[in-house]
């Protein structure tokens, strides 16, 4: 029992450990865990988690999806469990990394001229002027109005956000669930930088 | 000269497309095709033709051509007749009838199906079958797909694209699944046949662009080429601008899996110059805009996979994005769609023109919300086949269930796959479904919560269910209403639906759903077994009372030796048998292995145990008239 526990152990350090390996690819040492399992047959079928690691569903058992690198798992991750081609699983696992999920979205939030950044989870926040007003009020700032044609009318500051492909563009043109899918990091420019942006 | 042998009908499937099937099914014009018959492969059929075990079925057409005028009439006559013949079944059923039948059918059959690419050899395939036309072979077993094999366990196109380059000058149509193809397997393809028109490849592997790039440029006569599910290396070659400029015969183009991006000006080129083109299946990497133009070019399209469904990120809120709503109007035979690989929500309403024409909807890489679902699927009266993702929730499957009276097949996957969560569908999901479509033939059902109450209302409400799979994620899960095994629900299901032959089972089970699996389960041909059964009776049940068993796949089930021992007298019926993380030993399985000679018993290691333990992580069997294959990697070890 020790070296499954150990390897629970095992586990949860790899779950947290920092890799420049893709999520869910393959773990590189499986070594201390098949010989624990040959001596976990059973005979009847238990519910306790712990001996779940048996036999090849141990061998090579990966964290399933990059984001749960922040909590341990609450189960270990069975390998093909549940039976879902890794196409598949790559091709929603890229969906959710992308988009909002359970541990929130948070970006970074820089205005020109504070001492020091602020991080917002845009998750909480359901459209535009929701979350212009509380950009406003961390900050003790106006932004303005916006308009298409114009940028933000009105005041020294325009909010701005860095995209995917790492260019900066104005907040508001997109549809608000696109600027949540490419929002990497807000800034709020001020200034001439800033009314250069509406005329 | 007519053996006593009854033609006994294959155990083989008869008709591959309806089996395991992973793409879409297609509309009635595929199914029953009239062209995928099998090769039947059981063994004892080399002494049915009375040649002995020394001898292959080759050998015996010398001596025949020497036979007297009368009996060639009569074989003039029989080619002429058996050309009609086209099912597996009947074909395997005549062959067996005398040698003269044997020789003509062999002789008539176009079609060559190899349901285990390793059942029989490319060489004794091509010596026996001399005109055929079309292809399928299938290698790994399904299992391999959870990465439940190591890679480079074997499947490997080579030996049979080469054999066949020699024999099969007129071959026009290969299908492939689960089996590795490298880019010189298409090279030799490309300029072996001619005449290839039809190239499908699903959950296939080893290839890459350039292969594709081969295939395009050299097939002059290719109308179908379909990837589906396979995985494609990119080697950056742009495929798709090796078609031919002067146009070509492409029916169906589907490359929605491919994950390389590709040069849309080449696309649309080739979609301009391919005026038969009726499917198109995008990858991601084409944005909503691109699709708009493809539309235009192909309004007689009937399956389009529509790419990522979002717009490319440069097209601003204020500029006048293309009328969605009228390109998806204009196509007037969309019946089948699917892609939505990065869909925004915002959009879906444009397929609204197609929705009362659609009978097949794949909305399994799309996350959207019963909100969003609603709107669309109250208008497909006329659906038969939906995919989905667990993110409509069970509000979304209680609307598919008001709407779709038509429904034949569902697949409902889980955005997350794990087991430690809530989920969003469960027992009141498949109760709507059950109530309200009652022509249900098939269903995939990913959940983390069931009831019996649920699976057995399934049960009496959908007579015609020929397959039944239910995922409970949570290994070892009970009902979670009443605490008690599943057994009831997936007993009920195996008593009441008298047309199931597939079943896949699920959560909290003892031995007793395997006595009902024993008892009722009299024509099911695939079950899947997961963390299931408490002893070696439940196995025997199986093996016991299943006589048209074909494909059973079993893993983390504590059945040992004894059990796999009760099933001696049928394996040579079944197309392979899997077990995983059982109880097996190796003295077990080589008693099988003893007993059955053309079995072929495939140990396979992890390649981190290779040490020779006891124990089994992994069995393999299956018949084959060759023996232990040669190309056998370090892991595998054949008994």
């Amino acid at each position: 029992m020790e070296r499954s526990m150990a390897y629970e152990r095992d586990l949860n350090l790899k779950a947290t450990e920092l890799r420049l390996g893709l999520p869910g690819s393959d773990e590189p040492e499986k070594p201390s865990t098949t010989p624990s399992v040959r001596s976990n047959k059973r005979a009847s079928p238990e519910i306790s988690e712990e001996s779940r690691s048996k036999g090849s569903s141990c061998v090579s058992s990966k964290v399933e999806s990059g984001e749960r690198d922040s909590a341990p798992p609450a189960k270990e991750q069975v390998v093909g469990w549940p039976p879902i081609r890794s196409y598949r699983k790559n091709c929603l696992r890229a969906k959710k990394n992308d988009q909002v999920d359970g541990a929130g979205m948070y970006v970074k939030v820089s205005v020109d001229g504070a001492p020091y950044l602020r991080k917002i989870d845009l998750k909480v926040y359901k459209s535009y002027p929701e979350l212009l007003e509380t950009l406003e009020n961390m900050f003790k700032l106006t932004i303005g109005e916006y308009s298409e044609k114009e940028g933000y009318n009105g005041s020294d500051f325009a909010p701005t956000y860095e995209d995917k492909d790492g260019d900066w563009m104005l907040v508001g043109d997109v549809p608000w669930d696109m600027f949540i899918s490419s929002c990497k990091r807000l800034r709020i420019m001020k200034g001439s930088e800033a009314r250069g942006l509406s005329c | 000269m007519i053996t006593n042998k009854k033609p006994r009908s294959s155990d083989t499937d008869s008709i591959y497309m309806k089996d395991d099937r992973t793409e879409m099914s297609e509309d009635d014009d595929r199914s029953p095709s009239p062209n995928s018959i099998t090769h039947d492969s059981r063994p004892t059929r080399t002494y049915t033709t009375g040649s002995g075990p020394g001898t292959g079925p080759g050998s015996s057409s010398v001596p025949e051509y020497l036979a007297p005028c009368p009996d060639q009439v009569l074989e003039n006559v029989l080619e002429n007749v058996l050309l009609f013949l086209t099912s597996r079944k009947d074909r395997n059923a005549a062959s067996l009838v005398c040698r003269s039948w044997y020789r003509v059918e062999a002789l008539t059959r176009s079609d060559l199906f190899i349901g285990n690419c390793y059942a029989v050899s490319p060489k004794r395939a091509t010596s026996r079958f001399t005109r055929i036309r079309s292809v399928t072979l299938k290698g790994r077993p399904r299992f391999a797909d959870f990465n439940l094999m190591p890679p480079n366990w074997g499947a490997h196109l080579a030996p049979w694209v080469s054999a066949m380059a020699l024999t099969y000058p007129w071959l026009e149509k290969v299908h492939l699944k689960r089996m590795s193809v490298t880019d010189d397997d298409l090279a030799l393809l490309a300029e072996s046949f001619s005449g290839f028109k039809e190239l499908v490849l699903v959950c296939c592997d080893g290839f890459g662009t350039s292969g594709l790039a081969i295939v395009a440029s050299r097939c002059r006569q290719l109308k179908v080429l379909d990837l589906i599910e396979s995985e494609v290396s990119d080697d950056d070659v742009d495929w798709i601008s090796y078609f031919p400029d002067t146009g070509t015969c492409l029916e169906s183009l589907i490359f929605d899996c491919v994950e390389c991006p590709i040069d849309f000006d080449a696309l649309e080129r080739l979609v301009a110059n391919s005026p038969s083109l009726k499917k198109l299946r995008l990858n991601r990497h084409v944005s909503m805009g691109q699709l708009h133009r493809l539309m235009a070019q192909a309004p007689r399209l009937t399956h389009l996979g529509t790419g990522s469904f979002s717009p490319s990120e440069d097209v601003g809120q204020g500029e006048q994005g293309p009328d969605y709503v009228s390109a998806f109007a204009a196509c007037k035979s969309i019946v089948c769609l699917s892609g939505f690989r990065e869909i925004i929500p915002d959009y879906l309403p444009a397929i609204n023109p197609v929705c009362a024409n659609l009978t097949s909807l794949n909305f399994s890489y799309a996350n959207v919300s019963a909100e969003h679902l609603k709107p669309i699927i109250s208008n497909c009266h006329k659906l038969q086949i939906f995919w989905v993702l667990d993110s409509i929730c069970d509000e979304g499957l209680q609307a598919v269930a008001a709407t779709c009276k038509e429904l034949r097949e569902l697949r409902v996957f889980p955005f997350e796959a794990r087991e430690d969560i809530e989920g969003p569908v469960s027992e009141v999901g498949l109760q709507a479904v059950s109530e309200g479509c009652r022509k249900l033939q098939s269903i995939l059902y990913f959940c983390q919560r069931m009831t019996n109450a649920a699976v057995v209302a399934m049960s009496k409400n959908c007579p015609d269910l020929v397959v039944f799979r239910l995922c409970i994620m949570g290994r070892h899960r009970p009902d979670h209403v009443t605490g008690e095994p599943m057994d009831e629900g997936f007993g009920a299901i195996v008593m009441n639906c008298k047309k199931l032959t597939r079943l896949a089972v699920s959560g909290l089970l003892t031995d007793r759903a395997f006595a009902y699996i024993g008892k009722y389960g009299k024509i099911v041909r695939t079950l899947s077994v997961a963390f299931a059964g408490d002893s070696d009776m439940g196995l025997k049940y199986v093996l016991e009372g299943c006589p048209r068993l074909q494909k059973l796949e079993i893993r983390d089930s504590p059945f040992g030796d004894a059990a796999l021992l009760s099933g001696l007298h049928h394996y040579y019926n079944m197309r392979f048998l899997w077990m995983s993380a059982c109880n097996l030993s190796n003295q077990g399985c080589q008693q099988i292995a003893q007993a059955l000679p053309r079995l072929v018993v495939e140990v396979i290691k992890h390649e981190d145990n290779l040490d020779m333990d006891e124990n089994v992580d992994t069995l393999y069997m299956y018949r084959s008239l060759e023996g232990p294959r040669d190309d056998v990697p370090r892991f595998v070890s054949i008994l």
